[in-house]
């Protein structure tokens, strides 16, 4: 096992970041499946955007050396997507509440049989 | 202090990733909404400083601009005006806890595991870019330009689709 040599560990280099990121991901996981508040559940999805987009830029600084800040790039059109979602999906968190008195997520079940 | 100075990447780098996932934990553990979306800035800015130690300053201010300042603004407004009791502490987690974790435990011990044995580690970092904000600036203009356009269409199409969504009354 290298990976639990004391000179692997304080070398910091792209498996630290991946696992940062994965740690990160799990996290934004749980807090989805979890939480019965819909904004805290949007919450837990940046969460995991952010995990991905630790992992973009990772692998553009370690991996494509020839290609300039590539990935980098593509975490701008991810943050852009965020946002977006960000706003829609919480101008849809106010649509419910006005509707139902409630943005808890197990009693939103009107699309329920 | 030879040591003290190789190690110093190495400082920087775990005190960051500490401050990023305790705050993170935070975000899902709280009771408290409130103190959840403060804590989604604190980790926000913990990713940004991550940003940093890769060299990718652009990224870093981006993050603090987009997420910091405007994403957890709109959350925290998104609470003062959808939640009844907003700042109590109430029971926020459903029936499924314990599936829950143990899901993203696995999650999180297979990905390290992965990562760990493969030839991820061998990676060496390229050379420093010297001004990514140039480079990036250059790439979203001559070979991206199209998809940059389909974002900032994007961008319009949330906008007004936010707008329409949140209207109080639409006859």
């Amino acid at each position: 096992m290298s990976c639990c040599h004391p000179c692997q560990l304080l070398h910091i280099g792209l498996m630290h970041y991946l696992v940062l990121a994965a740690a990160l991901f799990g996290i934004g996981l749980y807090g989805a499946l979890v939480r019965r508040n819909a904004i805290t559940v949007l919450m837990s999805i940046e969460l995991m955007l952010n995990a991905a987009n630790i992992n973009l830029v990772a692998f553009s600084r370690y991996l494509v050396p020839d290609q300039g800040p590539l990935g980098q790039v593509f975490v701008v059109f991810t943050i852009t997507v965020a946002a977006a979602e960000a706003a829609v999906g919480l101008a849809i968190v106010l649509a419910i509440y006005r509707l139902n008195r409630s943005v808890k997520l197990d009693q939103i079940n009107l699309m329920k049989w | 202090m030879k040591n003290l100075t190789e190690f110093l990447p190495a400082i920087w780098f775990y005190l960051f990733a500490v401050i990023t996932v305790g705050s993170a934990l935070c975000v899902v553990g709280l009771k408290n909404i409130v103190h959840c979306a403060i804590y989604l800035a604190a980790t926000f800015l913990g990713v940004a400083a991550v940003y940093l130690l890769l060299h990718a300053e652009f990224i870093a201010v981006v993050q603090v601009l987009i997420y910091v300042g405007a994403v957890t603004v709109l959350i925290l407004f998104a609470i003062m005006l959808s939640q009844k009791y907003s700042g109590m502490e109430i029971v926020q987690h459903n029936s499924q806890s314990i599936p829950a974790f143990f899901l993203a435990a696995a999650f999180i011990i297979g990905m390290a595991a992965v990562v760990s044995r493969t030839w991820v580690h061998a990676a060496k970092p390229m050379a420093d870019v010297q001004g990514s904000a140039q480079s990036i600036g250059y790439m979203l203009m001559q070979p991206y330009v199209i998809p940059f356009e389909i974002a900032s269409l994007l961008l319009l199409a949330a906008l007004i689709g936010a707008i329409i969504i949140a209207k109080k009354d639409i006859e």
